[in-house]
């Protein structure tokens, strides 16, 4: 059964059409990656299925209900989340507290909790944090949890927007761009992070640029060229196509 | 002399209560509110006329607080909508109509003519006592939203406030909605702004709309951007620091030899807008509010 339905969805700026008449599905517990030059979409299809620019048209349904008019924190809250391509770490934050405010915590959050704390409330928010720290070590991040997460490298920025959505315990992560800017060794720790947590469960898009990783980590493959899907299937296949290699390498490859 | 410190001293923690207020907006949520003095005047009107009215002053307080929360809470929805700049522009005219408002509406506010003889704190106790009881009262008044903050900003609740100030979307992709929280600091935040307000007016015992200039509002911003916004120790001592710029350079008139008084009041302006350009270049993040990262 699919977990996600993108039904010809198509995102608008001006008059240039960023996604044209895209449908794509995810199966549970299947990884997707989207590969594609620059500008051809594929981060704008991320930001139409998270809800930051809703489709202009189109349908796109999640796990049986229709999420297309949706604002993004409902759609975070039903388990579909995203991280983006240009890091956005709350920088003032620690990392820790990243994850914290990322946990679901809606009494804790009360104003007037803030200055009368319940030992329930207490409870609860020191679950979450062990919670956090457990993903922390999970993502070799223990060791700067309590840096300011603005200090952090690159690539430890993208791990802790991974982090940050785990703590949501989300049913598919959309990740844009995972690898970029991350060096080699975390790359494959990355890699090796997806698919323990597609082992239990989790489905994931990829949008990637780093064609080996991805078609390493993917199930299945799109490219999309113009905001256009071009090619779909198996990745060796996809990357083979001639198509692809045309637009995505300039026939070079 | 002790009198005029007394004085000094209780301007110096409305300043205070109202850049504690802006530290709420602006410091932890980075809402950028140019009507603090609206809120300020709402909170001293309120509490001055009910005062007038014979209501017991203590009620006067509570009242100016509640209204001048009440009061932002269109302001704060207007904030979902616009950010930064916009905000800035929104409240600053926001401010202006607010005073305009209570200089036009003379059959509520006396217009122009002011408030005179509002009750004084205290009073009973005698000028000078009353004046000593009022700062005490003032610094019970600040310590305790100090420590609110304090508090605030360690709470889930304050945590969600710093998110929000830092990237505001971001926080919408993991599924929580920033509007709430917003509006409820903007609330938060004039509700003190009108609280010093009621402070002001039965302390000063006249008020008129003429107090309520936006420059107000830019030395509330002044105090907190010195003193290093989004930390308590900041607000506090920024606050403090511009009272004594703002204060003190009436002594330096005795040392500058050739200025007039009326020079002198320009020579101020001056020093406080070199104050703040050394802060901003030297110190970004303000004299207390750590080191730059």
């Amino acid at each position: 059964m699919s977990m996600l339905q993108v039904e010809a969805v198509t995102r608008l700026f001006g008059g240039f059409k960023a996604v044209d008449d895209v449908s794509l599905q995810l199966a549970e517990n299947e990884v997707l990656g989207i590969a594609g030059t620059n500008g051809a979409g594929k981060s704008t299809l991320f930001a139409a299925i998270a809800g930051q620019q809703p489709a202009d048209s189109g349908r796109i349904a999640f796990a049986g209900q229709d999420i297309t008019r949706l604002p993004p924190h409902r759609r975070a809250r039903l388990g579909l989340v995203r991280t983006f391509q240009i890091p956005r770490e709350f920088k003032s934050l620690t990392v820790h507290e990243n994850l914290m405010a990322a946990a679901a915590n809606p009494q804790g959050e009360r104003l007037v909790n803030a200055f009368f704390q319940t030992r329930s409330l207490r409870e609860h928010e020191a679950q979450l944090a062990a919670k956090a720290d457990g993903i922390l070590q999970f993502l070799n991040l223990a060791r700067v949890r309590d840096v300011p997460a603005g200090g952090l490298s690159g690539g430890q920025k993208k791990l802790v927007e991974l982090g940050r959505v785990l703590m949501l315990d989300p049913r598919c992560i959309l990740l844009d761009e995972p690898f970029a800017g991350v060096n080699p060794v975390l790359i494959d720790e990355i890699c090796d992070r997806v698919r323990e947590l597609q082992g239990r469960g989790i489905a994931f898009i990829v949008i990637e640029h780093h064609l080996q990783a991805l078609k390493a980590l993917s199930h299945r493959m799109i490219v999309m060229d113009r905001g256009r899907i071009l090619a779909e299937g198996d990745p060796h296949t996809v990357l083979d196509d001639p198509r692809v290699q045309e637009a995505y390498m300039g026939g070079v490859v | 002399m002790i009198a005029y410190l007394c004085a000094i001293g209780i301007v110096a923690l409305i300043y205070c209560l109202l850049a504690l207020g802006l530290n709420l907006q602006f410091g932890l949520t980075r809402l950028v509110n140019f009507g603090v003095v609206a809120f300020f005047a709402v909170g001293a009107y309120t509490s001055g006329l009910l005062s007038l009215k014979g209501l017991p002053l203590p009620a006067c307080f509570v009242a100016a607080g509640v209204l001048s929360g009440l009061l932002a809470l269109p302001i704060g929805l207007l904030s979902l909508r616009l950010r930064d700049d916009y905000l800035a522009i929104v409240t600053l005219g926001f401010s202006e109509a607010v005073r305009i408002t209570i200089q036009q509406e003379s059959w509520l506010t006396h217009g122009v003519q002011g408030l005179p003889g509002l009750p004084k704190l205290f009073a009973a106790w005698g000028p000078g006592a009353s004046d000593m009881a009022i700062f005490a009262v003032l610094a019970f008044v600040v310590g305790l939203v100090c420590w609110g903050t304090v508090r605030l900003t360690r709470s889930p609740f304050g945590r969600l406030l710093k998110a929000i100030g830092d990237d505001e979307a971001a926080l919408s992709a993991l599924g929580k909605d920033p509007a709430r929280f917003k509006v409820q600091v903007f609330m938060l935040g004039a509700a003190l702004a009108g609280v010093a307000g009621a402070f002001y007016a039965h302390f000063i015992t006249f008020i008129t709309p003429e107090q309520f200039i936006p420059l107000i509002t830019f030395y509330v911003w002044m105090g907190l951007v010195m003193g290093g916004s989004g930390t308590v120790r900041g607000a506090m001592f920024g606050s403090l620091l511009l009272m004594v710029f703002l204060e003190g350079s009436r002594f330096a008139k005795d040392w500058v030899p050739g200025v007039s008084e009326v020079g002198m009041a320009s020579l101020r302006l001056a020093a406080v807008g070199l104050a703040l350009i050394l802060v901003t270049l030297y110190r970004p993040n303000g004299l207390f509010g750590g080191k730059a990262k």
